[in-house]
């Protein structure tokens, strides 16, 4: 499988009065072909701020510094803002966080995935009555896909006649309305319950198959990574400090961080053990000395991590960012 | 609370049930609504030719005083026209300045608005810069020194009056504008690949509107208070054209014998910018999330 999105030495700060903040210091990316890679971090790792680089949605004070992205070959910061914009939404798509809040409340449904299919739908009659009718029998169709019952009428519905998980669906319909070749989907999870939660990931990675096309799931759940990602970022203060097939991973987890992550996950084997959280806080980011970023809060640090530490091969299509991989060889 | 809404129904319309709800306020609407058709159809309504002058009839009494006549309403003015026609006739010029200064002013306010709010850099500088300028102008001087340019006429002073009204739509759209852009869905809608342009008046427009039309409302009142003042002055339509603010102005010289002259255009003007003023308040408070109870 070649790759689809390739990141290189992406640099992104954002100038603030406090200081410039590193948001994104030097992240790889690479999604392939019909995968869904997942993008673990918590709030402030920058799994967000790497995708609206990618996107080109970074806004002042925030400027996308270093690296390449290359998008089936093209340089994506090359482009001029209205080539950027034939790329958007045609051929990466991208969710928002909050699906309550990510639909135009004074627009109906219909209206807004009948923008999206303006926009890049090429296929679509000039104009007039055929044109309607071909954007009608689209919607419908996508609302169809991402299961929302009878449809038809409910393209005159707005946003606040829908609940938290409908939303969430429509935004995923809007986003694949023109069948882009990726879709970023930004904590697609966050604001909806458990079984709804499960219902809209189910969804995506039934489309994923469907479609062929490549997801990239931005989530702080290591579980919904485990279920639905064939390959797993682990991102920490603007770094990757773990990446690798999902499954291995989570099994073998090669950074105390990823370790960490999965011991504070509670779960049925440790049952009345007390959950062990990472201790500690996320570095500010500001003014950070070029060490190992874990440093403060790892239970294994050693004086080489006060060296600025680079991401080591750890295995098969594995890489980590800690220096305790010289000493054990995996 | 109140109960939910029925289903299919947008923000506007519910706004728009709570609007009706408000006594006052309909009632209001409903007086604004009339002027608006006495205006329309003045001819048909009108009992005396407003232009016509009949010495006879010199600074005659409403019909109610010793003198009146019941076909001469409210009395004359001084050259014998008959005062009610003449109110009549002047509303149409009230209300086509009002309206035409609004609108005007609305567009220009929402264009530069959103302008200046959802692209920021440069063009906010500009535009905010021009609006400072402009709101540090005393208004009133700011018109009269306008039309001694440009010489009175109705034109002119519409045109005096929207070079600087656009500027209170302009600044409250900026406002809501910045709130709006920095939302998820305009984020989304630029995820999805949508030009600036797009996003500035189908995203965010929509969603600002309510507050742009209670603002504009609200100013209209302003609008014809001012026309009337640059009236009064002499500085706005020429006679005979029949004007409320010249109208006051005419009688002014005989407040003390004739008082009907001044005294009745004087209170179409109360009346109306009171009626659009009530009605504008119920406008906001049925448009304004913050209102509802």
């Amino acid at each position: 499988m070649s790759a689809l999105l390739e990141v290189r030495g992406l640099r992104t700060v954002f100038h603030t009065r406090a200081g410039e903040v590193w948001a994104v210091d030097g992240v790889d990316v690479e999604v392939r072909r019909g995968e869904c890679l997942g993008i673990v971090g918590e709030s402030g790792s920058g799994k967000s701020v790497t995708f609206a680089s990618v996107m080109g949605l970074v806004r002042s004070p925030g400027r996308v510094a270093e690296g390449q992205i290359l998008f089936e070959g093209r340089d994506l910061r090359a482009l001029s803002l209205r080539e950027m914009r034939a790329v958007r939404g045609k051929e990466i798509a991208m969710t928002m966080q909050d699906a309550l809040t990510a639909l135009n409340p004074a627009l109906t449904v219909g209206e807004q995935i009948r923008e999206a299919l303006e926009a890049h739908d090429e296929t679509l009659p000039a104009r007039g009555q055929p044109r309607r009718a071909a954007i009608r029998a689209k919607s419908v169709e996508m609302l169809g896909l991402v299961g929302i019952p009878s449809a038809e009428s409910r393209l005159r519905q707005y946003p606040h006649e829908f609940s938290g998980g409908m939303r969430q669906r429509i935004m995923i319909a809007i986003a694949l309305a023109c069948r882009p070749k990726l879709l970023i989907a930004d904590e697609p999870t966050t604001a909806l319950d458990v079984t709804i939660q499960a219902q809209v990931l189910e969804l995506i990675t039934d489309i994923r198959a469907r479609l062929g096309m490549s997801v990239v799931l931005i989530t702080h759940d290591l579980g919904v990574v485990a279920e639905h990602c064939d390959r797993v970022m682990v991102m920490y203060a603007g770094q990757v400090v773990e990446s690798g097939p999902t499954a291995e991973v989570i099994a073998t987890p090669r950074h105390p961080y990823t370790r960490g992550l999965l011991a504070s996950i509670p779960r049925p084997g440790l049952r009345g053990q007390p959950i062990r959280p990472i201790e500690g806080q996320v570095p500010d980011l500001i003014g950070m000395a070029p060490q190992c970023r874990f440093y403060s809060r790892c239970p294994v640090r050693r004086e080489a991590c006060l060296a600025p530490v680079a991401m080591r091969p750890a295995g098969a299509g594995r890489s980590a960012r800690c220096v305790l991989l010289d000493e054990v060889p995996a | 609370m109140v109960a939910a809404p029925p289903a299919a129904d947008s923000i506007f319309r519910r706004n728009l049930a709570s609007f009706m709800g408000n006594r006052l306020a309909l009632a209001s609407a409903v007086v604004v609504l009339l002027f608006v058709l006495m205006a329309i159809f003045a001819p048909l309504i009108a009992p005396q030719d407003p232009y016509e002058t009949d010495l006879f009839r010199r600074l005659q009494p409403p019909a109610w005083v010793e003198g009146g006549e019941w076909g001469y309403l409210l009395g004359c003015d001084a050259l014998g026209r008959d005062i009610f026609s003449r109110i009549i006739y002047g509303a149409r010029i009230s209300i086509f300045v009002g309206l035409t200064v609004i609108v005007l002013a609305t567009g220009i306010g929402i264009i530069a608005g959103l302008a200046s709010g959802y692209l920021r850099g440069w063009v906010d500088i500009i535009i905010s810069r021009i609006v400072d300028i402009l709101l540090g102008f005393p208004y009133l001087i700011f018109a009269i020194g306008l039309m001694a340019m440009m010489g009175p006429g109705l034109g002119n002073i519409i045109l005096a009056l929207a070079y600087k009204e656009w500027v209170i739509p302009a600044r409250v759209v900026r406002g809501e504008t910045l709130a709006v852009r920095e939302l998820e869905y305009v984020e989304a809608a630029r995820a999805l690949g949508a030009s600036p342009r797009h996003i500035m008046l189908k995203e965010i427009l929509p969603n600002i509107l309510s507050p742009v039309v209670v603002v504009s409302t609200i100013r209209m009142a302003n609008v014809i208070i001012l026309e009337a003042s640059l009236s009064f002055l002499g500085l706005g339509v020429q006679p005979p054209t029949a004007s409320w603010g010249s109208m006051v102005s005419d009688g002014r010289a005989f407040i003390l014998e004739a008082w009907w002259v001044s005294t009745f255009p004087g209170l179409a003007i109360l009346l109306l910018v009171l009626a659009i003023n009530v009605a504008s308040q119920g406008l906001r408070d049925a448009f304004d999330p913050r209102f509802h109870e």
